[in-house]
């Protein structure tokens, strides 16, 4: 009995909640950005008190999917729909670049917390399974000095359908024809080797948890958590830090010539400053919403995010937006139905 | 003269008559919900089948004997995840049988009724206990104690089992229990009056007795290791691949299921992981299905005097 | 002899100490949740909704509200189908039906949570193009059903045929017997195992997963995606950030609180008899 006054009082409760008349939308996708939407919407309800923006981290297979299953308003991603997805997309989802990041290489080794450099073909090496250890000849020769251990390299990828996977794999695909050939770019790939974590926040969880591991995460998640990251040897040779400016530096190229669907890769850019693995990722809006009220909620919401929302990147270390990519966003935006 | 009984008897046929019709409609719609259990598992099955056509049309039966698993390819095999499912659920048992038919045993024959009925009810809490907070205790008590015991990464296959016979540990218990209860007191004093100890009583005729009873519980533990997700996705390691070693990650049918499930973009994916939750249902219903049969007839023998 | 003596007690030491072993993984399991959860668990835990990632702070209140209401809707719509399919069973079945549905009952009672929710997403989520807390208390329901049915029955059966017959003879018919004398008779033990039922599936994550999905604000209704405790707990303990791996204990405390104040309360209160439908 006790129990049923406590059920009655959680449904009174229920009852009362939606008094405050909020408009809810729904969003679910690329776990990649997550820590600045969840800023974004956050501070976005705070702006506009009737208005919640419900933004699960499911992963950008999972924003493509519910999007296009209609469970959800909207998606997200950091792998751009493809020809085939798109032709066969019943609601024709517009690309809205939000943000710039970096996919680094995040590590633990006991007693070694410093930067690493690799170069292409050692992480290639890695993920392919064939380097083993962390003392190979091609982890040493790009780390002079560096006491690295003899022990075993433990590889954490995703275990979702990841926008973080595809820019990885798409760049492994672009430096190493063996990898291409093997596995291939994709946001849910066939790994050689390693084991498998739930979202940007599982892959970075498990490393912090597990010596000698290397993952790949959203830079953000290892500058949260305190972890290590490496240099990577960019297409022009030089070893390059992921931060503000390299990331900049590789939407350098892509923003002075966005296509008009906004879809384009900018891994391995060229630029001698540009940190190699870097990405654009985006929103995915139906081309047509037919409710009035979530429509409006959705273009305001973009609009925000290109002007004020813009300056609350920098904070969490994704890269602003070009202006060039605002001002023909801008435009996109007023396309939608 | 002849028209008072038949209309007396008319009335009363009325009168029954409408009593009866409240039993029918009581036991219509009384049936109508009862039905609604085979309606539901029927919708089950069907949901299954349908949304499994995609993958059941393209690998055939292939689909349970082949090892890739490969969404950029399209090309979909659950050996790697049948394999870590009877993996993990095997260890399971073999670290929870001995363990929990002890306790059964101990609680049936040795500890007192009341200190055993007590000790039943903190075992049958334990049961209670949510498998995502089994999960938890797994990731950061068990894990880093995996890893200093030598598992390379601390999750996997052994890591999983470890959990899963936590997990299983008070069915076996209490089911076992029951059936050792269930054992009639002659069958015991006849052996103690033969000479034999209280062990040997217990070991050569009340285990035997009861020994459909208690395969019954072990598969029915089976059932519930097979099925069991989030505990077992907490530790596993998710690789989809079948290593030599008991200590390297490996993945299971329920695991692979909750990882994509909402995020397989292409349809194909999307219909693999469909047949695999048809062939989980079909694992589990078989295994179900031996255990009650057990249990029943142990329960049938032990009563009936 | 002697050494027939020595195997006796040694055996059974053994087997003491299994039982010992089991008794004291319950112990480990409060003891652990107690430490980590209780050093985490606080008013803003309680009151507050979740912080974006990474700040620390806010607490899980729209998810212990979810769970609430998930629970709610689990009660109304598949306990009472299970009641009263369970008084089918036992007071109006004839034939061969009553042991198909028996049969059915146990299969669907054995079906993985995970299946059960991939058959709410195509049944609910699919159909009404969103993730909903109703969604997610239809495959929640679908474990209750087989609970309450064949508790239902278990403790109708149990009531004495003498009070069904004494019924009868006042000139009672079926259905009035059945809900006056013999519903009432049983009807402790039916709460105490539905409680049991509930209590179960009230910590149930794998279901939730893609039906009720997760909301970082409050829902509103039923008809909208909702947070629950279960999910929320696999989402934070599988996360990076210490903040939220204290809360993922936090929740699993209160979480596990929950269910044993309803088990201890059920079985003590109402009915020292029940053993829990496995």
């Amino acid at each position: 009995m006790r129990r049923h006054s406590m059920k009655l009082v959680l449904c009174l409760f229920a009852l009362l909640v939606p008094l405050s008349a909020q408009t809810l939308v729904n969003g679910a996708g690329a776990t990649f950005p997550y820590p600045i939407y969840s800023k974004w919407f956050d501070e976005y309800h705070k702006l506009h008190p009737d208005v919640q923006i419900n933004y699960q981290s499911i992963g950008s297979g999972g924003g493509i999917r519910q999007l296009e299953s209609g469970t959800v308003d909207f998606g997200a991603s950091d792998q751009p729909m493809n020809e085939e997805q798109l032709a066969k997309s019943k609601n024709k989802p517009l690309h809205f670049p939000t943000v710039m990041g970096a996919v680094v290489a995040t590590y633990n080794l006991p007693g070694l917390n410093r930067e690493l450099n690799f170069t292409p073909e050692a992480l290639a090496g890695i993920f392919l399974g064939k380097v083993k250890k962390w003392n190979d000849a091609a982890l040493k020769s790009a780390n002079p000095g560096v006491p690295l251990p003899a022990n075993d390299i433990m590889l954490v990828h995703r275990s979702d359908g990841s926008g973080t996977s595809f820019i990885w794999t798409d760049y492994l695909s672009k430096i190493s024809p063996e990898w291409k050939s093997q596995v291939g770019p994709g946001a849910a790939v066939n790994w050689p080797a390693g084991l498998g974590a739930k979202g940007n926040e599982g892959v970075a969880g498990m490393v912090k948890q597990t010596p000698y591991s290397l993952g790949y995460v959203e830079l953000i998640y290892a500058l949260q958590n305190k972890m290590p990251y490496a240099r990577v040897r960019n297409a022009a040779g030089k070893f390059v830090k992921p931060d503000l400016a390299s990331v900049t530096a590789a939407a350098a190229g892509a923003a002075s010539n966005m296509p008009d669907d906004f879809r384009v890769s900018i891994t391995n850019a060229p630029g001698k400053d540009a940190y190699p693995v870097s990405s654009f990722t985006w929103l995915l809006i139906p081309g047509q919403i037919q409710d009035g009220a979530k429509k409006k909620i959705l273009v305001d919401f973009v609009r925000w995010m290109l002007g004020p929302g813009q300056k609350m990147a920098e904070p969490l270390s994704y890269a602003p937006l070009p202006q060039l990519v605002v001002a023909k966003e801008l435009k996109a935006i007023a396309t939608v139905q | 003269m002849a028209a008072e009984p038949v209309r007396e008897a008319s009335r009363a046929r009325g009168f029954f008559g409408r009593l009866r019709a409240g039993d029918q409609a009581a036991t219509l719609i009384t049936a109508t919900f009862a039905s609604s259990v085979l309606v539901l598992t029927a919708l089950l099955v069907y949901e299954l089948f349908h949304g499994s056509a995609l993958s059941r049309d393209k690998f055939g039966w292939a689909f349970l004997f082949t090892k890739i698993w490969d969404p950029v390819a399209g090309e979909f095999g659950a050996l790697p995840f049948i394999y870590g499912t009877l993996a993990t659920s095997a260890l399971a048992l073999a670290m929870a049988v001995p363990l929990g038919l002890g306790a059964a045993v101990f609680l049936s024959e040795l500890a007192p009724p009341r200190i055993s009925d007590a000790l039943t009810f903190v075992i049958e809490l334990l049961a209670a206990v949510p498998s995502v907070i089994y999960g938890l205790l797994g990731v950061f008590i068990l894990v880093p104690l995996m890893r200093q015991a030598g598992a390379p990464y601390g999750v996997g296959v052994f890591t999983a089992s470890v959990v899963l016979a936590v997990m299983i540990l008070p069915f076996i218990v209490s089911i076992s229990r029951e059936a050792l209860l269930a054992v009639p007191r002659e069958q015991r004093e006849a052996a103690l009056a033969l000479g034999a100890t209280h062990w040997e009583s217990t070991w050569q005729v009340v285990i035997p007795f009861a020994r459909l009873g208690i395969i019954g519980s072990v598969f029915l533990a089976l059932a519930r290791a097979l099925g069991e997700t989030m505990a077992v996705t907490m530790v596993i390691g998710n690789d989809p691949k079948i290593h030599a070693s008991l200590l390297a990650p490996g993945y299971t049918i329920a695991a692979v299921i909750a990882n994509e499930f909402t995020e397989a973009t292409a349809d194909l994916h999307l219909s693999a992981l469909i047949e695999l939750g048809l062939v989980l249902f079909f694992l589990t219903m078989l295994l179900n299905g031996i255990a009650r049969l057990l249990i029943l007839s142990t329960t049938r023998r032990g009563t009936a005097q | 002899m002697n050494r027939r003596k020595i195997v006796n007690t040694v055996m059974f030491g053994i087997t003491g100490l299994c039982a010992l072993l089991t008794v004291s993984v319950l112990f480990f399991i409060l003891g652990y949740l107690l430490w980590y959860g209780g050093r985490s668990l606080s008013w803003s835990f309680l009151t507050q909704l979740p912080k974006p990632p990474g700040e620390a702070g806010g607490g899980m209140a729209n998810a212990i509200v979810g769970t609430g209401k998930l629970l709610l809707l689990t009660v109304l719509m598949g306990v009472p189908a299970g009641f009263v399919a369970g008084v089918y069973l036992s007071e109006f079945g004839s034939g061969s039906f009553p042991a198909v549905v028996r049969y059915t009952a146990d299969l669907l009672n054995g079906v993985p949570s995970i299946v059960i929710g991939i058959f709410a997403y195509a049944l609910v989520v699919m159909p009404m193009r969103h993730f909903s807390a109703l969604a997610g208390a239809v495959a929640l329901s679908m474990m209750v059903i087989p609970i309450t049915m064949r508790t239902t029955e278990q403790f109708l059966r149990a009531v004495p045929q003498s009070l069904r017959e004494a019924a009868l003879a006042l000139g009672a018919n079926k259905w009035q017997t059945v809900a006056t004398v013999v519903i009432p008779a049983g009807f402790r033990g039916i709460l105490t195992g539905t409680i049991l039922g509930v209590a179960r599936v009230a910590g149930e994550t794998a279901p939730l997963l893609f039906t009720s999905f997760g909301n970082q604000y409050w829902s509103s209704g039923f008809n909208q995606p909702t947070a629950s405790l279960p999910v929320m707990i696999f989402t934070f303990a599988v996360s990076p950030y210490d903040d939220w791996h204290r809360q993922a204990w936090a929740a699993a405390l209160v979480l596990l609180a929950l269910m044993l104040t309803a088990n201890v309360a059920a079985r003590l209160v109402f009915s020292p008899k029940v053993t829990q439908n496995g």
